[in-house]
């Protein structure tokens, strides 16, 4: 080992102290091996603890007739059919007996009057699903899941960035990067590494996500070989907040139409009883966010471009009861009562479907020793993810990620090398932005980046949109290839801003390629130059991976269900897109 | 309008001054937003934590004009256009601008012994609990940790009290493990000793600057004082707990 860097070692590393990745290092560490956990904020931080709704999983304890057939059939019909049903099953049969877990680690649910755990009616999900506490699930989830963490014996590395995984041959041999604090470099040495970064909504400036969401797992992961799949796939929630400015995507939960909110435009109709006349107002969120957008196209919006979200029918105690996070939001933040007046909102970007090509069943990628889960990984959601479904995602697939991880490392022998020349090469990356002859301030990129992606890659795209928004962005990265900032690595936001902006402008092209290529409307991928499903793109899913230094991009077959699944998916027609 | 006025901290563990900027105003603004524009536009070297942006995370937190408050859920129009000065939390060390280390936190949630069911309730899948039963404890769930309760406890605060005392965001932790339905521990041993909790004299600072509203002193500490009062000043409540082992139920 070198002397400019900290070493640390142990046999799985979790980068990310999310729901995921908390999740992933309980099972890990049940599994018998040292867990290290990294994470770039404070532990409990995370962007989990931002859900408001619930997690979604067939308890059946308000509707009985939900189970995890139904919740499967939801699940692939909202992703549009381009998701990996194996995931989907692991997934719907395995939630209930998370949630159950959470709450035998302390977690606490609202309640049926019998005791039971509540659950609340989520955007295209057949019954009542969502178990929720009030509208913090996620913190909830978040604090739950970090109190067991920290008694299970794991080591937790509080903001720390990490910027590249390093590589024995072909398999993980662990990371490096920096502590944010001091700006010391900081070698992870891990015979296995779980990935449970979360997602890149940062890319975009109407962005529900916190500064976190900058993708750094899945561009580390692409650079060390993996394959990125579906990455057009960026999901609109359909309700962020517009006004004031401060706040532009703030999130305003699918929780307040879940407890019956009405969505109406400037002229006070019920829009969304055209676009989707069975589930009207909770409908999938691809459908809701289109409409809105459509709304507002034809000159129909609210004065800040959105629609009206109206909850003020409800009795305002079971409104501050259920929704307390929203009354205060709103409250302090926009000067409105919800109680008494309609939310202004529209939609902003929420969540990213795409991200790294997994085994269905252990969360390990093309790179042997690397795992991933969450949102970071591909494959569950498919074209659009239901509401509620990420959280319940973050737990049944960071736990089979941290089992499969220590299960993995148990057969390898020995800790893999780690090369200094790697490490090294990272270092002067990371360094040039003080030391190179560079002068473009990295928020300004950052601010470009979010220019061109609200521009060229938004909720509605077309083939020449896309490839001019390319040729930006292709200009753009040339120009990161020059940042400059002042001041030392000690806590210095500006130099961390410029390895962010680097893994976003990677993430950006993936984006750009892979929604070129796929010339059909799915989902969350809206092209107004191919306006209809197409069933051949039906069959495929996108694939990015780098090859000779450069980004290419290809298509894999959508994995086929066997007859009994299948059936499960039938009976309801999948939701046509709003053209 | 005229340029908003900002004296922020800048500095580190050596030393610093408060530093003047000019913000141009925006509708709706909130200090965090300031924050951000120094960043952007001024000194790309100015520390802060934030991560939510919405009064969830708690990583904000600073002293705005001498109150703690969350930089995001503190709208500058609230100050009619006067200078608003920007400090770091006073109570843990400072790392660098706004930034302080809370690790000292993290070190004591660890020592608090965690939730812990009985073995019958642990093999059980489904747990039935009223609504009755668990409403009371969402409060302390609410907390998000932004810590600006343990930089107004004067233990803390004027007499550095961490070697003595938790502070109230533990008080508000273990409240919520004593009070769980289903947990099975006792933490008053630890409240009478490490946890410190005969050092809170009830001055209810804490629950002054709560950006989420828990009644921190009369909801937690005040039931958990009575509670470790009875455990460790009541001979009747020591015999039973000699002998009986489970924690049994409690009014408060």
């Amino acid at each position: 080992m070198a002397d400019w860097y900290d070493e640390r070692q142990y046999d799985v590393l979790i980068v990310g102290a999310g729901g995921a990745g908390l999740r992933a290092a309980i099972a890990a560490a049940d599994g018998g091996v040292s867990v290290g956990l990294v994470c770039k904020s404070l532990l409990g931080k995370a962007h989990t603890v931002m859900a408001e709704g619930g997690i979604a999983a067939a308890l059946g304890n308000v509707d009985s007739q939900d189970n995890w057939e139904v919740h499967f059939g939801d699940t692939m019909r909202g992703g549009q059919m381009i998701n990996d049903y194996r995931m989907v099953e692991f997934f719907a049969k395995e939630a209930p007996e998370r949630v159950y877990e959470l709450e035998h680690w302390g977690g606490l649910f609202d309640r049926t009057p019998d005791g039971r755990i509540l659950q609340r009616p989520f955007g295209a999900h057949t019954y009542r699903r969502l178990c929720h506490v009030g509208d913090r699930t996620g913190l909830e989830m978040i604090r739950t899941l970090q109190d067991k963490a920290i008694h299970c014996g794991i080591d937790v590395h509080m903001e720390v960035t990490l910027t590249r995984l390093l590589k024995d041959g072909d398999r993980i041999a662990g990371a490096f990067g920096y502590v944010r604090e001091t700006g010391r470099f900081v070698v992870f040495r891990a015979k296995a590494v779980v990935l449970a970064t979360g997602g890149w909504g940062k890319l975009y400036k109407v962005t529900s996500n916190s500064w976190e969401c900058t993708g750094d797992g899945c561009a580390m992961a692409y650079e060390a070989g993996a394959e990125l799949m579906d990455m057009e796939m960026v999901q609109f929630h359909p309700t962020g907040m517009v006004w004031p400015p401060g706040v532009k995507g703030i999130l305003v939960t699918e929780a307040v139409r879940g407890e019956g909110g009405i969505l109406r435009n400037s002229e006070g109709e019920r829009f969304m009883e055209r676009y989707d006349p069975v589930k009207k107002d909770l409908s999938s969120r691809d459908v809701v966010a289109r409409s809105i957008y459509k709304e507002v196209q034809a000159g129909r919006g609210t004065p800040h471009g959105g629609a009206w979200l109206e909850i003020t029918h409800l009795d305002a105690e079971a409104i501050k009861r259920k929704l307390p996070s929203m009354w205060e939001q709103f409250h302090k933040l926009a000067d409105i009562d919800i109680t008494k007046s309609p939310m202004e909102v529209a939609p902003t970007i929420h969540y990213v479907m795409g991200g790294v090509r997994v085994e269905a069943g252990t969360g390990q990628s093309t790179v042997p020793g690397l795992f991933a889960a969450g949102e970071v990984a591909a494959g569950l959601h498919g074209a659009n993810r239901l509401g509620g479904n990420s959280l319940s995602d973050l737990i049944v697939f960071g736990k089979r990620a941290g089992e499969h991880a220590a299960q993995y490392v148990k057969g390898v022998s020995g800790m893999p090398r780690v090369d200094d020349a790697q490490a090294d090469e990272e270092r002067t990356l990371l360094r040039r932005p003080f030391e190179g002859d560079g002068s473009e301030n990295p928020y300004a990129v950052h601010e470009g980046l979010q220019a061109i992606m609200a521009e060229h890659a938004g909720i509605a795209r077309t083939g020449e949109g896309l490839q001019q928004g390319l040729d930006k962005l292709l200009a753009l990265q040339a120009r990161a290839e020059r940042l400059h900032v002042g001041g030392s690595m000690l806590f210095n936001p500006g130099w961390h801003e410029c390895r962010d902006v680097r893994f976003m402008l990677t993430l950006a092209e993936a984006i750009f390629r892979c929604a070129i290529e796929r010339r059909e409307s799915r989902g969350s991928h809206w092209r107004l130059d191919f306006p209809d499903q197409n069933a051949d793109w039906g069959q495929k899913n996108m694939i990015a991976v780098k090859e000779n230094g450069r980004m290419a991009v290809r298509t894999r077959p959508v994995p086929q269900m066997p007859p009994e699944l299948a059936k499960l998916v039938q009976g309801q027609t999948v939701v046509k897109s709003v053209r | 309008m005229a340029d908003q006025i900002f004296h922020v901290f800048r500095g580190d563990a050596k030393g610093g001054d408060l530093k003047e900027y000019a913000v141009p105003p925006m509708e709706g603004m909130v200090v965090l937003d300031a924050m951000h524009h120094i960043q952007a536009h001024f000194d790309s070297t100015l520390a802060c934590r934030w991560n939510c942006k919405a009064a969830k995370c708690g990583s904000c937190s600073a002293e705005i004009n001498g109150k703690p408050r969350l930089m995001c859920k503190t709208r500058v129009d609230d100050f009619h256009g006067a200078p608003i000065t920007v400090r770091p939390i006073k109570v843990f060390p400072l790392l660098k601008d706004l930034v302080t280390d809370v690790s000292w936190n993290y070190r004591v949630n660890k020592e608090i012994p965690p939730f812990t069911p009985s073995a019958e309730d642990a093999r059980s899948k489904e747990w039935r609990m009223t609504p009755l039963d668990v409403e009371r404890l969402f409060e302390f769930r609410k907390c998000i940790e932004c810590f600006l309760c343990q930089d107004v406890c004067h233990v803390l605060r004027e007499h550095h009290g961490t070697d003595r005392y938790y502070g109230p965001r533990f008080m508000v932790r273990i409240a919520a493990l004593e009070m769980h339905p289903k947990d099975t521990l006792t933490r008053t041993d630890l409240l009478a000793g490490k946890g410190g909790i005969g050092y809170c004299n009830i001055t209810k600072c804490c629950e002054e600057v709560c950006p989420e509203s828990i009644h921190i002193t009369d909801n937690a500490i005040i039931p958990l004082k009575e509670r470790t009062a009875d455990d460790h000043f009541d001979p009747w409540r020591a015999l039973l707990r000699a002998f009986g082992g489970r924690k049994e139920p409690r009014g408060t």
